[in-house]
């Protein structure tokens, strides 16, 4: 991913990736993609959000990375999935869900915070280093 | 091929659960939530119910449990039907773990990291657990607590997308604080026991379910 520096270095850099970027990477790649990102202290905001797979590797992945004084994790929100009870015997016995992909933002712990969430919104509060 | 795939891996599994016979091994239920939630107490008063020992201590320090700890072959009796689990007690799930927190609890520096890395170290070891080695979750949540965070989200869609059976224990219901109604309404999908594992208020309901469910 292209790096740049902000005028006064201390802005706070966004990449906003697209669910197409996303569908061509594997597992692992995806999660390398977004915690790189966020080790450098970026907000990742991804279009199409993570399967329940990937964020159970991405919550692994990151506490094997956590480091005293260094990195303490990541602040990870996305809207709420809705039911897979709710999608009908069909979807449900072939294990789809139709509804999965969700705008999803992610960004180191000690730089981002939730302010407020629910089913339609989410606010979050961004800080510099 | 995919769907044809998808289709027999579909059936495949309600068959299984349909027709396991009733001398199966015991499934291997893993106790799920945030931490301080209660998983430990609640893990312990099944314990101590059925089999007279503990699983481990209880603080309300955060991530008191840092190592996945199982107790075994806990038989639960209901309705003149015996039903045999392994209670896999789990660290509290999370996305983030500074030990300065600890450091608020009158935990020294060096105590204090070595408990945050063994937490890092345990809350992935929980996930592997799930992705891998349990048939079925009780899920814990402080009914005191907004159950609408990220990390309860998370959990529960990788629990659905794994096809485990699941039940939400809102415990604290001793605490005034405390609502049931709360958390009933943010997963629907999913029954709601109410109970307080430190006071054993409910246990009986308790106990149906976990025979309902996970027999």
């Amino acid at each position: 991913m292209p790096e740049y520096t902000t005028s006064d270095g201390e802005g706070v850099q966004i990449d906003l990736i697209s669910g197409e970027r996303m569908s061509n990477l594997r597992t692992m790649e995806k999660i390398r993609l977004i915690l790189d990102g966020v080790h450098k202290g970026n907000i990742v905001i991804l279009e199409d959000g993570l399967s329940p797979d990937e964020e159970s590797k991405l919550i692994e992945v990151t506490m094997n990375e956590i480091s005293p004084d260094e990195f303490t994790g990541i602040e990870i929100e996305t809207y709420p999935r809705p039911s897979r009870n709710e999608g009908g015997f069909l979807g449900r016995l072939m294990g789809r869900d139709t509804d999965d992909n969700k705008l999803t933002v992610i960004g180191p712990a000690n730089r981002i915070e939730t302010l407020h969430k629910d089913e339609n919104l989410i606010s979050a509060l961004v800080t510099r280093k | 091929m995919g769907l044809l795939t998808d289709i027999r891996d579909s059936i495949s599994r309600v068959t299984t659960r349909f027709f396991e016979g009733p001398n199966q091994e015991p499934k291997r239920i893993g106790i799920y939530g945030p931490p301080n939630a209660g998983k430990t107490t609640l893990a312990n008063r099944i314990a101590r119910d059925w089999t007279g020992d503990a699983v481990g201590p209880e603080s309300h320090v955060p991530h008191e449990t840092r190592r996945a700890r199982r107790k075994e072959n806990v038989e639960i009796q209901r309705n003149g039907h015996s039903v045999t689990i392994d209670i896999v007690d789990t660290p509290g799930v999370t996305t983030k773990v500074d030990y300065k927190e600890f450091l608020e609890h009158d935990i020294e520096k060096d105590d204090a990291v070595r408990r945050s890395r063994e937490a890092t170290e345990g809350v992935a070891e929980a996930m592997h657990w799930l992705r891998e080695d349990v048939d079925g979750v009780i899920y814990v949540l402080d009914s005191a607590e907004d159950p609408f965070t990220q990390v309860n989200t998370m959990l529960i869609g990788i629990i659905e997308s794994r096809d485990l059976p699941v039940l939400i224990f809102a415990n604290k219901i001793d605490l005034d604080e405390s609502s049931v109604q709360r958390i009933s309404n943010a997963f629907p999908q999913h029954e709601t026991v109410p109970l307080s594992a430190l006071e054993g208020e409910n246990m009986d309901e308790v106990y149906d379910k976990i025979a309902e469910y996970f027999a």
